[in-house]
C-alpha cells in the first residue's frame, strides 16, 4: 500500500513545528535570516531547509484571509528530477523520491527540472538535497518528523487511499462552509503526488502550478547533448557499481551489530 | 519509566549501535525492489520531560547518549495533551541543551568592573550569603513606626521564577519569607495576576477553571486578548478538534492573527476596549434572556450564582454616577466598600428575590449596568464593525441552552490593563448568565504563558500571599489568632459549605512544614517568624524602591526583568543602583549583563553581580504546574553543562550557609533562619520537598491523602494545603502515566490517571454546577458528574463539594469557595477595588474620550512617581505588544536557539498600509517608535493584518510589536518594553503593556 501525506490548510496554524522538526531529525543546521517584512523565513528552500510554510496575505478588508502552505519536495510518481537524473541518484523508493548523496554528481539538472522548486544544492559539496519523506522513519513505523509534530494534524501521514478519501471529504465540508474553491491537490498532478493538499481556494492561490508537467525533453537534451557528458556518466557508473558492493556489506555488517546487542 | 505502547522501541534498540544515517543508505535501496530495513537515523527517547515553554504543558520524549547528550527530542505520543505533536519552541528543545552559548562557569562582576570574572561555587554561595546576611541584619525591622511587629526587611527583593519547578518554587518563597523579605515577586505578577483576583472573585479560585483537552467539547470558542494559535499552539489541537464537530471559533483582536486565521468570526478591537465589547454582550444576553428564558439555564442562573440575591438599597453604581461606585473618594483614589453588599435577613443570610425583579436584586443591578453599552455605543468605542459584532452576540449567547457550551481563552491582551481584573470579571458574568462555569467545553480558560507559572502562584512566590492562596500577614494581625480571624470568612447559609472555613487548619500545617518543631500552639506555631507585610510590594512597586534605594540587594532566579518590566529603560537604570544582584539562569540574560547594556559605562555601575549556571527543565527532576492545574513529573533526561546546578541546589547551599552565618556570628532576628525546617539531604532530594509540600500526619508519619485531613491544632503539616494529594502514601501522584478512563471521563477527555490535579485531582472546577437541582447533567451527552442514587455517590469527574444533589437534605451550593455558596455576578464587599461589577474606562493612555462617562481611567489606579504619560498630540498611535509563536517571553530562552533565530530574527513592529503610506514607511524598511518613556528602532512589517479603527467617528491608528528582543543572545534587537508605562491595574497592579500611545517614523 502506497504511503502518503496529506496538508490541510484549513487547519493549518503557520506555526512552523514542521520547519523545525526537520531540521531536528535531519541535523540541518540553521540559515541565517532576516526580517523582511514578513513572517516567512527562510525565504526559499535550500539543502539545508528542506520544507517551509509560505505565508500569503490574500484578499481585502472582509474577505482577508491569511494563508499558510507547507512547502517541500512533492513526491512525485511521475517525477521530473528522476527522469531527468543523469546517475540514476534521483530514484524512486517505493513512492518515494530519494537522492542518492553517494551518486548525485551534483549537475543540478534535478534543480531546473522540478517544477515546485523543491530541489535545492548544498555549497560547497554540490549535492541536491530535498525531502527525503523521513524514510528512516517511516520504513521503521513513524511518522515522518513533520508530521509528527504538527498540533492540529494538518499534516497527516498515512495510507494514500485513505488520505485521498479524507480529503475528498474535507473538501466537500470546505466546499459546504463557504469556500467554493475548495480542491484536492495531488491526486492526479503528475502521476499523484506524495503529497497531497486541501485548499481553501485554487491552488495558484497556494502558488502551487495548476498543471505541473513532467520537465523531460528540454533538460534531457541538454546533457545528452555532448559527448562528454556520455564519458562521464559511464565513470561514475563504474565507480558507483564498485561502491554499491562496498555498501551493502557494510550495511549487513551495521545489521548483524545492531542485532547482536539486541 | 517504563512506557508503553511504543513497539518501535525495540527496534530502534536494536539499531541503536548503528551510526545510521541516510547517506550511508546503500544504492541498493533504490535499486531493489523490495524495501530495505533503513534503520532510524537517532534513536527515539524513552526518558520524559514536560516542555519548559508555555502553560500548555505538553510532553516531550529525550534520547540522550552514553556521555548523557541529548541526541534526539521530540513530542511525548503518550501524552494525553499533545500526544506527539510540539510547536516550533518545542520542537527546538535539543538546542536548549546542547547549545555553546549556555553558561559554562559561575561568573562574578566586581563594583565598577568591565567583566565577568569566573570564581568556584563554594565562593559564589559564600559571597552572595555573606551579602543577603548584611543587607538583612543592616537592614533588619522589628516593629514599624506604628509600633507595631513586622518582623521583616525591605532591602532585599526577590524577582522569579515561573521557569523553575514546583518543589524550587516553593523552596524559594520558604526561603524568602525565612529572611524576612517582603518584596517577594516574580513574573506571574506581570501575566496572570489579575486572572486570580478575577476568577477568584467571580467563582472563589483564582485559576483556569477547566483544561485544554477539555477545549475540544466546546460548541463555541471566544478567543479574546489571547493568540493561542502562536502562543499556545497545542491549544489548537483541541479547538481545531472541537471545529471538527460544528464548533464556531471567534478570534477577537485589534490585528489579524494566525488564531485568526482559524476563525469563523473575526472582530477587530481597538487594544483595552475588552470590557465595551463584552458589556455589549451582556447586555444582549440579559435582554434575550428577559424576551426568551426558554434559551436559557434559568436554574443555574437563579440557583447558582448570586443573581437573585439583593444588594443594599443605596447602592449606587456608573449608572447613576457617571462612571463611579458609590463611595468614591477622589482624594484618596479608594472606594469605601461599604454599600457594595448584600441585604441580610434575620438570621444573616442574604436576601434574595426569585423572580429577578426586585429592583436591588443582582440581576437588575447588572441589567442597569450594562443597558447603556449598545451595539452603536459599543461599536463606537472599540471600532468593531456593527455587523460583526452582532454576529459575535448572537453566536455566543445561542450558548445560553443547557445543553450548549462555550469558552472563552485569554491572555495577555486581557490581564495587562489598568482595569484587567475588572475585564475578566465581565467574562466571569457572561459565562454565568450563560451557565457555561462548571460544564464541559465550558469554563474560563486563562491561557498560562509559562511553563510552571500555575505553580509558581499556587507556592506564592509573591508578595501578598502564601502558598495554597493564604494570606500575606499585615502587621495588624497581632497573633495567630487575629490572622485567622481577619481571613476565615462566616456564613450563616446552612446551605454555604464556606471553605475557607478551614482557614487555621491550611496556615498552621504550612507553619509546622516549615518550622517544625519550633512551630508550637504556645507560639501561634511560630507566626511571628513570618514577615508581615503592608502596602503594595509589587514589581512595580519593587522597581520604585529600588530606584529609591530601599531595596539594596535583588535576587533574580530566572527571570529577566531588564526586558519584560514595564518602561524598562527605568529598571536597567535601577538595577544600576542595587548594591548586589544575584540571577540564576541558563544564557548570560539581559539583567545578568545590564552593566555592560548599550550606551552604558560599566565604570559607573557599582553593582555587584553573580551570574550562576542553572540547569534546563531536561536536566532536572521535578513537578510544573500546567494551565489546567495539572502537576506533572518531568525526569532528569540528560546532561547540560557540567557546572551548571538545580536551583534546588542553590537555594539549599544559600539557606545552609546562611544558617551557618547566623549560628557562628549571630545577627538580627535569626530564629526563622536558624530553625527552618530544611532537611532534603545532601544533595538535596525532590521528592522529600514535593513530600513536604503534601504534607504528613506528624503522629504517624504518613504522608496525608487529602486536604480534608489537615488539623489546625499542629498535628498535621501541609507545606501547600492545595498540593495535599500529590503525593501521598500511593506515591507521587504527579509522576502517573495512566491513560485509563470510564467510557464517560473519556467521552469528555478528562484523563483522571494522568498526573495529578489541584484541587484532590479535580478536573473541571465547579463541576457540580453542570448538574440540575436532581443531580443530572444539563448536558447528557457531555457530563460531567452524574449522581448516582444506587450508589448514593457522583460519579464522572471529582465532584467540587462530595454532597448530594440540591433536592436533597444536607446538600450544598455547588461554588464551595465563596462564602455564599453562589458564584458573583456581583463581588460584593471588600474583594475588589474598583467596583463590585466591570466598567469600561479608557486605557491610562488613549487617543479618544470615555464614550460612557465622564470617568476617562480607572479612577484607582496607582499613579506611580516615576510615571511619565504621553500626550496624543505628540503621540497619536494606539500600540500594543504581543509575542510570536517562535519566540517566547523575554527572549533568552528562544533568541539564543539558532532554528528559532531563523524562523523570527529580527525585532519588528506591525502597522496597517494606511498608516505606512501615510508616513511614508516601506515593508521591510527601519522604522522609529517613539512613546513618553523611550524609542526603539525596528523592522516595519506592513500588512492588512492591521487596519485603522473607525473610532467615534474617527480614524485611529493602531499598531504592535513583539516585546521578546534585548541586547544580549543570539538574535538582539530594542526591546518593546522601553516604550510601555509602567503603570498597573487597580487590583494587582499588572502593568498596563497592551494599549499606551506612541508614534511611528521611517528612519
Amino acid at each position: 500500500m502506497a504511503k502518503a501525506m496529506l496538508v490541510d490548510v484549513s487547519k493549518c496554524i503557520g506555526c512552523r513545528s514542521c520547519q523545525v522538526a526537520c531540521k531536528q531529525w535531519h541535523d540541518l543546521p540553521a540559515v541565517s535570516t532576516k526580517q523582511e517584512g514578513t513572517y516567512e523565513n527562510p525565504p526559499e528552500l535550500s539543502a539545508s531547509t528542506w520544507t517551509k510554510i509560505e505565508f500569503k496575505e490574500f484578499g481585502e478588508d472582509g474577505t482577508f484571509r491569511w494563508l499558510f502552505r507547507k512547502h517541500q519536495c512533492m513526491h512525485c510518481t511521475e517525477a521530473s528530477c528522476v527522469e531527468v537524473c543523469p546517475t540514476g541518484a534521483v530514484a524512486h523508493h517505493d513512492e518515494f523520491v530519494e537522492i542518492n548523496q553517494e551518486w548525485c554528481i551534483g549537475c543540478g539538472y534535478c534543480v531546473t527540472a522540478c517544477p515546485f522548486g523543491a530541489v535545492h544544492r548544498e555549497p560547497p559539496k554540490g549535492t541536491a538535497r530535498k525531502c527525503v519523506f523521513c524514510i528512516d522513519r517511516v520504513t521503521n513505523g513513524l511518522e515522518p518528523a513533520c508530521a509528527k509534530a504538527c498540533p492540529t494534524g494538518a499534516i497527516q501521514f498515512g495510507e494514500r487511499a485513505d488520505l485521498v478519501e479524507a480529503a475528498h471529504r474535507r473538501v466537500q465540508t470546505l466546499i459546504a462552509e463557504g469556500y467554493s474553491n475548495a480542491v484536492l491537490y495531488g491526486e492526479n498532478e503528475l502521476g499523484g503526488l506524495g503529497y497531497l493538499y486541501v485548499l481553501t481556494d485554487r491552488p495558484s492561490v497556494f502558488n502551487l502550478p495548476e498543471n505541473p508537467e513532467v520537465a523531460t525533453s528540454m533538460v534531457s537534451a541538454q546533457w545528452f547533448s555532448g559527448i562528454g557528458t556520455a564519458v562521464l556518466l559511464a565513470a561514475v557508473s563504474f565507480w558507483l557499481f564498485f561502491k554499491r558492493k562496498k555498501r551493502i556489506e557494510a550495511i549487513q555488517q551495521s545489521k548483524t551489530e545492531g542485532g547482536a546487542e539486541e | 519509566m517504563e512506557l508503553t505502547r511504543r513497539d518501535f522501541l525495540k527496534l530502534c534498540g536494536g539499531t541503536a549501535g548503528g551510526a545510521a544515517i541516510l547517506g550511508m543508505l546503500g544504492p541498493e535501496s533504490f535499486l531493489e525492489a523490495a524495501p530495505i530495513d533503513i534503520p532510524l537515523r537517532k534513536r527515539i527517547g524513552e526518558k520524559t520531560t514536560i516542555c519548559c515553554y508555555c502553560g500548555v504543558g505538553c510532553g516531550a520524549i529525550v534520547a540522550s547518549d552514553e556521555n548523557g547528550k541529548a541526541i534526539n527530542i521530540e513530542g511525548d505520543p503518550d501524552h494525553p495533551i499533545n500526544q506527539g505533536a510540539l510547536c516550533s519552541k518545542g520542537t527546538a528543545l535539543i538546542q536548549v541543551t546542547n547549545n555553546e552559548r549556555r553558561l559554562d562557569r559561575v561568573s562574578y562582576r566586581a563594583p565598577y568592573s568591565s567583566d565577568w570574572e569566573e570564581v568556584s561555587w563554594d565562593w559564589a554561595i559564600d559571597k552572595i550569603a555573606r551579602n543577603i546576611k548584611k543587607t538583612r541584619d543592616e537592614n533588619w525591622t522589628y516593629k514599624d513606626e506604628k509600633g507595631r511587629v513586622v518582623n521583616h526587611t525591605e532591602a532585599i527583593g526577590w524577582d522569579g521564577s515561573a521557569a523553575v519547578n514546583n518543589e524550587e518554587a516553593y523552596l524559594f518563597t520558604k526561603f524568602a519569607r525565612a529572611l524576612g523579605i517582603t518584596y517577594l515577586e516574580h513574573c506571574a505578577r506581570l501575566c496572570h495576576s489579575s486572572t486570580v483576583a478575577a476568577l477568584g472573585a467571580s467563582f472563589g479560585r483564582g485559576a483556569m477553571t477547566n483544561h485544554w483537552i477539555d477545549i475540544k467539547n466546546s460548541n463555541c470558542i471566544m478567543i479574546i486578548g489571547s493568540n493561542a494559535a502562536e502562543n499556545h499552539p497545542l491549544s489548537f489541537k483541541w479547538v481545531t478538534k472541537a471545529m471538527e464537530e460544528g464548533a464556531k471559533l471567534i478570534s477577537v483582536d485589534p490585528r489579524f492573527t494566525r488564531t485568526s486565521s482559524k476563525a469563523d468570526i473575526y472582530a477587530k478591537m481597538r487594544s483595552g476596549t475588552d470590557i465595551a465589547f463584552i458589556g455589549g454582550m451582556i447586555k444582549y444576553v440579559i435582554e434575550d434572556i428577559e424576551g426568551h428564558p426558554e434559551n436559557y439555564n434559568m436554574t443555574y442562573i437563579k440557583e447558582y450564582t448570586n443573581a437573585t440575591l439583593l444588594i443594599n438599597p443605596d447602592f449606587k453604581g456608573p449608572a447613576d454616577l457617571d462612571g463611579l461606585f458609590c463611595g468614591y473618594d477622589a482624594s484618596k483614589r479608594a472606594y469605601d466598600r461599604s454599600k457594595w453588599v448584600y441585604q441580610l435577613d434575620d438570621k444573616g443570610i442574604p436576601k434574595k428575590d426569585i423572580s429577578l425583579k426586585d429592583p436591588n436584586c443582582v440581576f437588575q443591578l447588572l441589567k442597569k449596568q450594562f443597558s447603556r453599552y449598545d451595539v452603536d455605543t459599543v461599536c463606537s468605542i472599540t471600532g468593531t464593525p456593527k455587523d460583526v459584532y452582532r454576529e459575535v452576540c448572537e453566536t455566543y449567547a445561542a450558548t445560553g441552552k443547557p445543553d450548549k457550551a462555550a469558552t472563552i481563552i485569554y491572555a495577555m491582551g486581557t490581564t495587562q490593563h489598568t482595569y484587567a481584573t475588572q475585564i475578566i470579571r465581565s467574562y466571569s458574568i457572561l459565562q454565568l448568565l450563560l451557565g457555561n462555569i462548571g460544564i464541559a467545553g465550558g469554563g474560563i480558560n486563562a491561557a498560562r504563558g509559562q511553563s510552571n507559572v500555575q505553580g509558581s502562584t499556587d507556592h506564592a512566590i509573591l508578595y501578598h500571599i502564601l502558598p495554597g492562596y493564604l494570606k500575606t500577614p499585615p502587621p495588624d494581625d497581632v497573633d495567630l489568632e487575629a490572622y485567622v480571624k481577619h481571613y476565615t470568612p462566616t456564613s450563616n447559609d446552612p446551605l454555604s459549605a464556606n471553605w475557607w472555613q478551614n482557614y487555621k487548619k491550611y496556615i498552621v500545617s504550612l507553619l509546622k512544614a516549615w518550622y517544625g518543631d519550633a512551630a508550637v500552639a504556645s507560639n501561634g506555631f511560630a507566626y511571628d517568624y513570618l514577615p508581615k507585610v503592608e502596602g503594595d510590594h509589587s514589581h512595580i512597586a519593587m522597581a520604585e524602591a529600588i530606584e529609591n534605594g530601599v531595596v539594596k540587594g535583588l535576587i533574580s532566579p530566572g527571570h529577566n526583568t531588564a526586558v519584560s518590566g514595564p518602561n524598562v529603560n527605568l529598571e536597567r537604570e535601577g538595577l544600576g543602583k542595587l548594591d548586589w544582584l544575584v540571577v540564576s539562569d541558563l544564557w548570560e540574560s539581559e539583567t545578568a549583563a545590564f552593566w555592560k547594556r548599550p550606551r552604558t559605562a560599566p565604570s559607573q555601575i557599582k553593582t555587584e553581580v553573580f551570574l550562576l549556571p542553572a540547569q534546563a527543565s531536561m536536566e532536572k527532576e521535578g513537578s510544573i504546574t500546567n494551565s489546567g492545574r495539572w502537576s506533572q513529573w518531568r525526569y532528569k533526561c540528560c546532561d547540560g553543562p557540567d557546572i551548571a546546578r538545580s536551583d534546588l541546589w542553590m537555594v539549599t547551599e544559600l539557606i545552609k550557609k546562611m544558617k551557618e552565618l547566623y549560628d557562628t556570628e549571630g545577627g538580627e532576628y535569626p530564629d526563622p533562619i536558624l530553625n527552618l525546617a530544611w532537611d532534603y539531604g545532601d544533595p538535596p532530594d525532590v521528592h522529600k520537598v514535593a513530600q513536604e509540600i503534601n504534607g504528613y500526619d506528624l503522629e504517624t508519619g504518613q504522608l496525608l491523602p487529602s486536604f480534608a485531613n489537615l488539623k489546625s491544632d499542629g498535628t498535621t503539616s501541609s507545606g501547600n494545603w492545595l498540593y495535599c494529594g500529590s503525593y501521598t502514601e500511593e506515591g507521587n501522584m504527579a509522576a502517573r502515566r495512566d491513560v485509563t478512563q470510564t467510557p464517560a471521563q473519556a467521552n469528555i477527555g478528562l484523563y483522571p490517571n494522568w498526573a495529578w490535579c489541584w484541587p484532590l485531582n479535580r478536573r473541571i472546577l465547579y463541576n457540580r454546577a453542570s448538574v440540575d437541582l436532581d443531580g443530572n447533567p444539563f448536558a447528557p451527552d457531555k457530563s460531567v458528574i452524574i449522581w448516582d442514587p444506587l450508589l448514593g455517590k457522583w460519579v464522572g469527574d471529582v465532584p467540587d463539594g462530595g454532597w448530594p444533589p440540591m433536592f436533597q437534605q444536607g446538600t450544598k451550593l455547588p461554588f464551595i469557595m465563596t462564602s455564599e455558596g453562589r458564584a458573583h455576578l456581583f463581588a460584593t464587599g471588600e474583594v475588589l477595588n474598583d467596583g463590585p461589577m466591570p466598567e469600561h474606562y479608557e486605557p491610562w493612555e488613549s487617543p479618544v474620550k470615555n464614550l460612557l462617562s465622564g470617568i476617562q481611567s480607572d479612577p484607582v489606579v496607582t499613579i506611580w512617581k516615576s510615571l511619565v504619560k504621553g500626550d496624543v498630540s505628540d503621540y497619536p498611535i494606539v500600540a500594543t505588544t504581543y509575542r510570536v509563536s517562535e519566540h517566547w517571553q523575554a527572549g533568552q530562552m528562544t533568541r539564543n536557539l539558532p532554528w528559532l533565530v531563523e524562523l523570527m530574527p529580527e525585532m519588528f513592529v506591525e502597522l496597517s498600509e494606511e498608516l505606512a503610506e501615510e508616513k511614508g514607511i516601506r515593508n521591510g524598511g527601519r522604522v522609529i517608535v517613539e512613546s513618553a518613556r523611550g524609542k526603539i528602532e525596528a523592522v516595519a512589517v506592513v500588512t492588512k493584518r492591521f487596519s485603522p479603527f473607525s473610532i467615534d467617528g474617527k480614524k485611529v491608528h493602531q499598531i504592535g510589536m513583539p516585546w521578546h528582543w534585548g541586547y544580549m543572545g543570539l538574535s538582539t534587537g530594542d526591546s518593546a518594553n522601553m516604550l510601555t508605562p509602567n503603570i498597573g491595574d487597580a487590583n494587582t497592579t499588572i502593568p498596563e503593556y497592551k494599549a499606551f500611545l506612541c508614534n511611528i517614523r521611517a528612519k
